[in-house]
């Protein structure tokens, strides 16, 4: 898919400014500025196709929706929309009480928050052109297993008391969508990309830099060596060091690239990332307004869990 | 008439009131602004994602940032 960007970037950096191919340096630039650009291009496309078809999908739709389902079903469905519906951690404290409100069970609910975060569709779409469908499809079905189990979890601890404010159920959950049109909708979805690209570049463009470092100047084995390989505990050290990190998946993903080119296992590789997305210390703070430090440690337990299985099963699958 | 922009204090919140205000001052109407930051007041109106616009206790947009033009004829339909 990106061959000629390769060539294009060989070609203006060896045969026009003469860097020499074979060199560390060479090999570190070469990566970065081709890596760079073709993330960038990945993201442009794939933040604004998503959210063209996201804003299909609002989540007081999916509210409405979810609200009066069977339990089972209410936990799957929560987790298929987080995938769909567009989720910012600042409006996490809303979407959480607004689902309670709509008498939509702690653990559905939980269900939901897990997944939004975790199976993002953006990452899903990065995920599939940066490793092949398998690997996305995996992160997929792995993302949606973790949000259903442990929200069904959750919601057998019966820790409704753990909610630090009433919320009063409301009778009816109605939803009216405004009407919108496709231009309209195309429009913003531009100015939403421009809003996020802004935000993230940056991130990427360090995130490939430490990776064109370890490109040109790491040597394999030394990644496989000790920061991956099939030692027990790398998914383990994976997790621990996501959780304080704040980034956004698609800000992360390119570093994940090539770790794994570099032999760090990519079950650990992607336990590092859902780490990074699925549990900050951000939103912990923003959580704690409205629920006990007990809930969040039980919920950052049980997903944590969760994503250390996953490192586990990618290491022992792939 | 009365807006009222719901919303915890993220980024997009600030700049719908911002927008809102501007459209306010160019409409040359007389309304009232109100920016809702209670959790409990954002959750009679059933808004689940922010910002929220309300205009006399309807909701009229969710998630959104609405550009000054949209709020403006949003102003002027109902006066």
């Amino acid at each position: 898919m990106f061959e000629w960007l390769h060539d294009l970037s060989s070609w203006a950096l060896f045969d026009i400014f003469g860097l020499a191919k074979e060199s560390h340096l060479g090999e570190a630039v070469h990566f970065f500025i081709y890596d760079t650009i073709k993330i960038f291009i990945l993201l442009i496309l794939i933040i604004y196709l998503v959210t063209i078809l996201r804003s299909y999908f609002p989540v007081e739709r999916a509210r409405a929706y979810i609200s009066g389902k069977h339990k089972i079903t209410g936990h799957i469905l929560a987790a298929l929309f987080g995938v769909i519906t567009p989720f910012c951690s600042c409006s996490a404290i809303p979407l959480f009480l607004g689902f309670l409100q709509a008498r939509i069970p702690l653990g559905v609910t939980f269900s939901y928050l897990i997944s939004a975060p975790l199976s993002d569709a953006v990452v899903i779409a990065l995920l599939l052109s940066l490793f092949g469908w398998k690997i996305a499809l995996l992160y997929v079905g792995v993302g949606l297993l973790i949000a259903i189990v442990a929200g069904l979890i959750i919601g057998t601890m019966n820790l409704e008391k753990e909610i630090l404010i009433e919320v009063k159920p409301v009778d009816v959950v109605s939803f009216n969508e405004e009407k919108i049109t496709f231009s309209n909708r195309a429009k913003e979805a531009w100015e939403y990309t421009e809003d996020i690209f802004k935000k993230i570049y940056l991130y990427v463009i360090v995130g490939v830099g430490i990776g064109a470092f370890i490109h040109g100047y790491v040597p394999a084995d030394f990644i496989s060596k000790y920061a991956g390989g099939d030692a027990w505990y790398a998914p383990i050290i994976g997790v621990a060091m996501g959780i304080p990190m704040y980034s956004s998946a698609a800000g992360i993903l390119p570093l994940v690239e090539v770790l794994t080119q570099k032999g760090m296992l990519l079950g650990t590789a992607l336990s590092f990332m859902m780490a990074v997305v699925a549990l900050s210390l951000p939103e912990a703070m923003i959580l704690k307004r409205v629920l006990s430090l007990k809930l969040i440690a039980i919920f950052f337990g049980v997903v944590g869990f969760g994503i250390l299985l996953v490192g586990y099963l990618f290491n022992i699958i792939l | 008439m009365k807006i009222e922009i719901l919303g915890t204090g993220c980024a997009k919140c600030k700049t719908l009131e911002a927008v809102v205000k501007e459209a306010v001052a160019k409409s040359g109407k007389f309304v009232q602004i109100e920016k809702v930051d209670d959790l409990m007041e954002i959750m009679k109106y059933q808004v689940v994602s922010t910002p929220g616009l309300v205009i006399d206790n309807k909701v009229v947009s969710t998630r959104r940032v609405l550009s000054v033009e949209e709020v403006l004829s949003l102003i002027n339909e109902r006066l």
